[in-house]
């Protein structure tokens, strides 16, 4: 599968036909827009009030159209690229927009936000698409300015695609050092096509949500997890050796020889010993 | 796009830009009025939020004069609904925010603000 990382930096791999996309094509769309239902879930704003909710990396406005019809009222922000902004504007959504990279951290005011969602779109921060980019930094500065922009109690959600668990290791690190609890929300964790991971940020102390269709991990499980299935790994192949070389042994040297000199018998070859208390002894040494 | 609001809630993040970093001040503004749908409640729940002080001056030097200098201790509906255009209604489309503590503008062209900064402008 290619990954749109790996091709080109946002600002170039957006052009207009890949722009125009996210709006044209209904496969596209609904994927789109199923990932903006499960990051609202996992949100949990506050039923039948309408909040004040921070879009980041908005695109065209899909997933703020959606928030719109939650009666939510949005700021989003487009990654730097101009494209965008004529989808956007062409669909006339209804939230601010604003032109902004998120590596350079917001000015908000603290508390402004009741909540933050973001569809596939911090694994772009990994890449270092300048030499003046260093994804470390700007992941740190990316969080530390989201968390002191949301309210307390508070969530953010943020559905991204890691190509490695390195990456997952990067981008949780550097939440928890900017003062986020929480952790990651795992969905159809068994399926290769329909997984998806979703960080589910927190302001304050609650609980991290369930994942679907399989258990919810956290980061301290993810990583026992693998150790388990590391040794698991070892145990079985260890394991399996031996059962290899005891499948033969089992059978001790005197049935072997028994065995052989009925199979001769059978076969009517002559000359075949008798058995007796002494068969498949050892000769002891003469002296 | 820029709404009141949003301005309400927007400082300045120019590296080592801390002091007198909000409000922005707008200039040469092209405003547009844009009728939304009212929702009085959300108003309220965000009172607490806003800085008002900050509020009446830019809406004042949007040419709207309907809030008064003070906050009221009770909002009337009359007062929540002229604070209802001021924020949601009231739509700046092209014109420029500078910020007064370190001077940067930022545009704001077709509705929407260039918040990018130039490398070393960018916070640690």
């Amino acid at each position: 599968m290619s990954r749109p990382e790996e091709i080109a930096p946002p600002e170039l791999f957006y052009g207009d036909t890949e722009a125009q996309k996210y709006t044209a094509n209904s496969r596209i769309k609904s994927i789109q827009a199923q990932m903006t239902a499960r990051a609202l879930e996992l949100l949990a704003l506050p039923e039948d009030e309408s909040a004040f909710v921070l879009d980041i990396g908005c695109g065209s406005g899909l997933s703020g159209e959606m928030l719109e019809e939650e009666g939510h009222v949005w700021v989003g922000w487009i990654s730097r690229r101009v494209c965008w902004v004529k989808v956007a504007l062409e669909r006339e959504v209804e939230g601010d927009l604003f032109l902004h990279d998120i590596g350079q951290g917001f000015g908000f005011r603290p508390g402004t936000f009741d909540g933050a969602i973001s569809i596939s779109v911090i694994q772009w921060l990994l890449n270092a698409d300048s030499a003046s980019h260093s994804p470390p930094q700007r992941l740190a500065r990316f969080f530390t300015t989201l968390h002191s922009c949301l309210r307390n109690p508070s969530r953010a959600v943020f559905q991204f695609y890691p190509s490695s668990d390195d990456q997952v290791q990067m981008i949780v690190s550097a939440a928890q050092r900017a003062g986020f609890g929480g952790g990651l929300v795992v969905d159809y964790p068994n399926s290769r096509k329909a997984r998806k991971m979703y960080l589910c940020l927190m302001v304050g102390q609650q609980e991290v949500p369930k994942g679907l269709d399989g258990e919810e991990m956290s980061v301290e499980e993810t990583a026992k997890r693998r150790e388990e299935i590391k040794n698991e790994r070892r145990r079985r192949k260890e394991s399996g050796g031996r059962k290899g070389k005891r499948g033969k042994k089992d059978v001790t040297a005197k049935e072997w020889i028994l065995k052989k000199k009925d199979l001769y018998r059978t076969r009517g070859k002559e000359g075949v010993p008798l058995d007796s208390k002494y068969t498949a002894r050892k000769r002891r040494v003469q002296f | 796009m820029v709404r009141l609001i949003t301005h309400n809630m927007l400082t300045c993040h120019v590296r080592n830009c801390t002091k007198d970093n909000f409000p922005l001040v707008f200039s040469d503004v092209e405003l547009v009025v844009r009728e939304a749908p009212e929702n009085l409640d959300f108003i309220r729940r965000f009172l607490p939020k806003l800085d008002w002080a900050a509020l009446v001056d830019t809406a004042r030097s949007l040419g709207d004069e309907s809030l008064p200098g003070t906050q009221p201790e009770e909002f009337t509906d009359e007062q929540l609904r002229a604070l209802h255009h001021v924020l949601m209604e009231m739509h700046v489309e092209e014109g420029k925010m500078t910020c007064r503590g370190c001077g940067h503008i930022y545009h704001i062209s077709n509705g929407i603000p260039n918040m990018l900064l130039a490398e070393h402008e960018v916070g640690r």
